[in-house]
């Protein structure tokens, strides 16, 4: 990993701080994410890491701090706004329409690239064909990618749940996002399947230079592929670093293992 | 434009020349990539194939040499392939699950220096071996996902080796063509590695001549043409692939399509319906388990529909492939059940347009194989092995049946040897045993007879007919033959049985231990209102064992039809109480019985039954899933099974 060239911070959160009432779900935290790393959040249930994400793609707004991406804070972010800045996401438990095929999905990601009106899609006029026909090529590239040839037109609801997880992966990709977070990607998965799961963020990283922000209360998947970790626990920060850093700090150790009392 | 090509395209590489000259604009091979099929015709693989040759040259493959190649079934095996054959050097053909040290015996042994690929995984596992094998010096890969930061000496992309050979063979205009001249028919054309069960594989050596000679005998025998499409979809480092989409492919001119992978393989084979087409039973097996399952979720009307037309196919449709007289009602029902049933199923299973089915590697249960010929699938046997380049013996059309494997095909003699032996001299035999002599000399005699390791015999219409590995068979203390695994498998085709255990070698008669297969008696027991408590209670149910018995007589019945193995008749059987299993060494681990050990391990009822009892107590010790042991006992009843004549008159 070494040889990928790490480039500025594009990402950089600033003091952040949210509440809902009384729970204080982050506490003054604050981290930067540069490009082309990954980037992982972890911490035990319950320590803010969804929260964090939230915040990154305009889902929850901050009562306190600022987030900057590719320098530029804005105040009124929402999801929208993310996406078309460039931030791609998925999600814990799963943001796909399960009725619908693998590919139809996937199309659902690219929804966003594509410009031609509601009324020339329906008809299927000329240019509408020309940008699905377009579109649909990206797609199938992502398909291959992730190896999921075979349930192009398989109805997502009657997949197994570790390739659900790769298409909302899929999905994602799909919009081609700068910065992809993922939102505990291994949860729920088998060995083998966290296995395929952590070559394929790899591989998205080193094949498209995607930036990964990714969340996961799984220790030791997560240390083998990231660059640098952060530590939450009820809603602070407790450690940052690369994951050896991490590994031996003692905040980290005992949020973790516990403390003898 | 059909015909066989001319004698002179007598090496891989100057048929593929041939067909650029006869049908350069027609489909050589096809691939589905991002969904979509994409063609290349014969000029532009001849393209594919010169770049990759002129590119291998100047890495310094040289004639004689080997070169692995590992890799699924992708277009670029198959340009592989003919490139290292048109420089004379010799195509290895590696599986993708092979371990690192298989690898490491096969390049050590073939000297290999330069390795093809598919992907980042092979090429981390050849790289792994590079310090054990010596002297690998260039691995070419073709998918270059993951690769981008390796920076070994030895690796280049199969894009980057394309691009070398264009530029050089602009530069050395004519080093190709002079270098595909030089290859005689008489050299090795290609080697494959056999997984032997016992110590390393062996390299069989092919000559262009032996490969030639087989895949025309094959394509002339089913008439192919260049209309022809197949399904890629075996490992391509099996003879059987090499013969069906690569040889066969070469010598008739047709099209050769790559799945786009692994899962994707019936959905492929829709789309294209091959017209040539091989599976192992197993694969026809899951198929018909698959519609199978399918129908039972059905709607009535679908079901009832399926099960009328069903036997109307099982009456009708076998006759009819085989031209035999059949009655005008019955055509017009079959043709009124192929419009509703047989044509909407064979395309479900991808085979609505295939001419010939071949099947091979083991035996094929009889249900089984009458139920694809009843849809009119023209499903036969063929015999053959890696050392025979596949076909000796083909089922033609018209004279088919589940349990012989046809007569000799063209060029094809065979003998019996004394201890029953199959013995085949064919234009198709292996060379030699790569740096083996000592291998090559025991299956092969100084008059070119091959040591098949198989038993059989020709029956009267000299329609050769399987039965066991020529070692397992043992004789009966009468002399006659006794033949385990065949009276086994006739066993094993019934449904209601799981594995069988004959005894018999060097006794006066032969015996049988059998084991229920739990799910289908289950059912049948519950459709009788019969109940039971588990395997050792269902097991020991007088109605079953009446189930059971019937199984054997006919299974005895059948062999009373073949005059060698009559005297192989089930006198008495027992059904077991507990399931053999790989854990208690009952079993390998590839599911076959250890004939030796269930004798031993079980000899108490072995005496039971040769000692005329009617039933015996035994005790034995179990191991679970989680490693403990237990026992399980029960008092077995022992049955006679009745016998029948022999027949003079053969099945």
């Amino acid at each position: 990993m070494s040889e990928r060239d790490i480039g500025e911070v594009i990402l950089d959160v600033r003091n952040i701080s949210l509440s809902f009432g009384g729970v204080k779900a982050l506490q003054n935290i604050s981290f930067d994410v540069r490009e082309h790393e990954v980037r992982a959040i972890i911490g035990p249930n319950g320590a803010g890491k969804s929260s964090m994400l939230n915040c990154i793609n305009g889902v929850y707004h901050p009562q306190g701090g600022e987030i900057a991406f590719l320098g530029e804070v804005r105040s009124d972010m929402n999801t929208h706004h993310a996406a078309e800045s460039g931030i791609g996401r998925t999600f814990q438990n799963l943001a796909l329409f399960k009725g619908m095929s693998v590919i139809d999905n996937l199309m659902t990601g690219r929804n966003l690239k594509m410009k031609t009106g509601l009324l020339a899609q329906a008809l299927h006029l000329g240019p509408a064909r020309a940008e699905e026909v377009r579109e649909r090529k990206f797609v199938e590239h992502i398909i291959d990618f992730l190896e999921i040839q075979a349930y192009r037109k398989t109805p997502v609801g009657r997949l197994p749940y570790g390739l659900q997880k790769r298409v909302d992966l899929g999905r994602a990709l799909a919009g081609e996002p700068r910065l992809l977070l993922l939102d505990e990607p291994m949860a729920g998965m088998n060995m083998e399947e966290k296995q395929d799961m952590c070559r394929f963020v790899l591989d998205i990283n080193d094949e498209f230079g995607t930036t990964i922000v990714l969340i996961e209360h799984d220790m030791s998947v997560v240390m083998d592929i990231s660059d640098r970790v952060v530590v939450l626990d009820y809603g602070s920060k407790i450690g940052d670093g690369t994951p050896d850093e991490v590994r031996s700090n003692p905040e980290v150790i005992k949020a973790y293992l516990g403390e003898s009392h | 434009m059909n015909g066989m090509p001319p004698t002179t395209a007598d090496t891989f590489p100057r048929l593929l020349a041939h067909h650029v000259l006869v049908r350069a604009e027609r489909p050589a091979i096809r691939e589905k990539d991002l969904g979509i099929w994409q063609t290349w015709n014969w000029r532009q693989v001849a393209g594919e194939v010169r770049a990759l040759a002129c590119g291998l040259a100047t890495q310094g493959l040289k004639r004689g040499d080997h070169v692995a190649i590992i890799g699924a079934n992708r277009p670029w095996v198959t340009w592989a392939t003919a490139a290292a054959q048109s420089l004379g050097a010799i195509p290895v053909g590696l599986y993708q699950d092979a371990t690192a040290p298989e690898l490491v015996y096969v390049f050590q042994n073939a000297e290999i220096r330069h390795a093809i690929v598919e992907d980042q995984e092979q090429v981390d596992k050849v790289l792994e071996i590079k310090e054990q094998a010596g002297q690998i010096a260039h691995i070419f890969y073709d998918d270059p996902r993951g690769l981008r930061h390796y920076t070994q000496p030895e690796l280049m992309a199969l894009t980057r080796l394309k691009e070398l050979g264009r530029d050089f063979d602009a530069a050395n205009a004519g080093f190709i063509d002079a270098e595909v001249a030089k290859g005689k028919p008489g050299d090795a054309a290609a080697m494959f590695y056999t997984s032997g069960t016992t110590g390393n594989p062996k390299g069989v050596v092919h000559t262009y001549a032996a490969l030639i000679d087989r895949a025309r005998a094959g394509c002339e025998l089913e008439r192919l043409t260049d209309a022809e499409e197949v399904l890629a979809y075996l490992p391509p480092a099996w003879i059987g692939q090499n013969i069906f989409s690569y040889a066969q492919a070469l010598v008739a001119g047709f099209c050769v399509n790559c799945p786009e992978a692994a899962g994707t393989v019936t959905v492929d084979m829709r789309e294209i319906g091959p017209t040539y087409y091989f599976a192992p039973p197993r694969v026809y097996e899951n198929l018909l388990t698959s519609v199978t399952i399918r129908m039972e979720d059905a709607g009535q009307v679908k079901r009832g529909m399926f099960k009328y037309f069903m036997g109307v196919a099982g009456r009708v449709g076998g006759r009819l492939l085989d031209g035999a007289p059949v009655s005008l009602t019955d055509r017009v029902l079959y043709a009124l059940g192929d419009l509703c049933t047989y044509g909407p199923l064979r395309n479900a299973l991808g085979m609505s347009r295939v001419r010939v089915a071949y099947t091979a590697g083991e035996a094929i249960g009889p249900d089984l194989f009458r139920f694809y010929r009843s849809l009119g699938i023209n499903l036969k046997q063929l015999y053959g092995s890696t050392e025979t380049a596949v076909f000796v013996c083909v089922q033609p059309d018209g004279q088919v049946s589940a349990d012989t494997v046809g007569p000799p095909l063209v060029g094809v003699e065979l003998k019996i040897a004394e201890n029953g032996e199959l013995m085949i001299k064919s234009p198709g035999l292996l060379k030699e045993y790569y740096k083996n002599p000592g291998a090559t000399a025991e299956v092969l005699t100084n008059d070119g007879w091959y040591h098949s390791g198989d038993a059989g015999f020709l029956d009267a219409q000299g329609h050769l007919r399987i039965i066991d590995r020529a070692k397992d068979v043992g004789q009966l203390a009468n002399g006659a033959m006794f033949a385990p695994k065949y009276i086994e498998n006739k066993l094993k085709f019934f449904p209601f049985i799981k594995e069988a255990v004959a005894l018999g070698d060097r006794r006066e008669m032969v015996c049988a231990l059998i084991n229920i297969e739990m799910e289908a008696v289950g059912n049948w027991a519950e459709k009788r209102g019969l109940s039971y408590s588990g395997y050792v209670d269902l097991a020991g149910q007088a109605a079953v064992f009446e189930l059971i018995r019937d199984c054997v007589e006919k299974v005895n019945a059948d062999l009373a039809q073949e005059e060698k193995l009559a005297d192989s008749q089930i006198r008495r059987f027992l059904i077991l109480h507990k399931e053999l299993d790989a854990d208690d060494g009952e079993l390998t681990r590839t599911s076959k019985v250890r004939r030796g050990f269930v004798g031993e391990k079980f000899s108490t009822l072995v005496d039971a039954l040769y000692g005329g009892k009617s039933e015996q107590y035994v005790k034995t010790q179990v191991k679970f899933e989680d490693g403990r042991t237990g026992e399980v006992s029960a008092t077995l009843k022992i049955m006679d099974a009745k016998t029948f004549p022999a027949s003079r008159k053969a099945a």
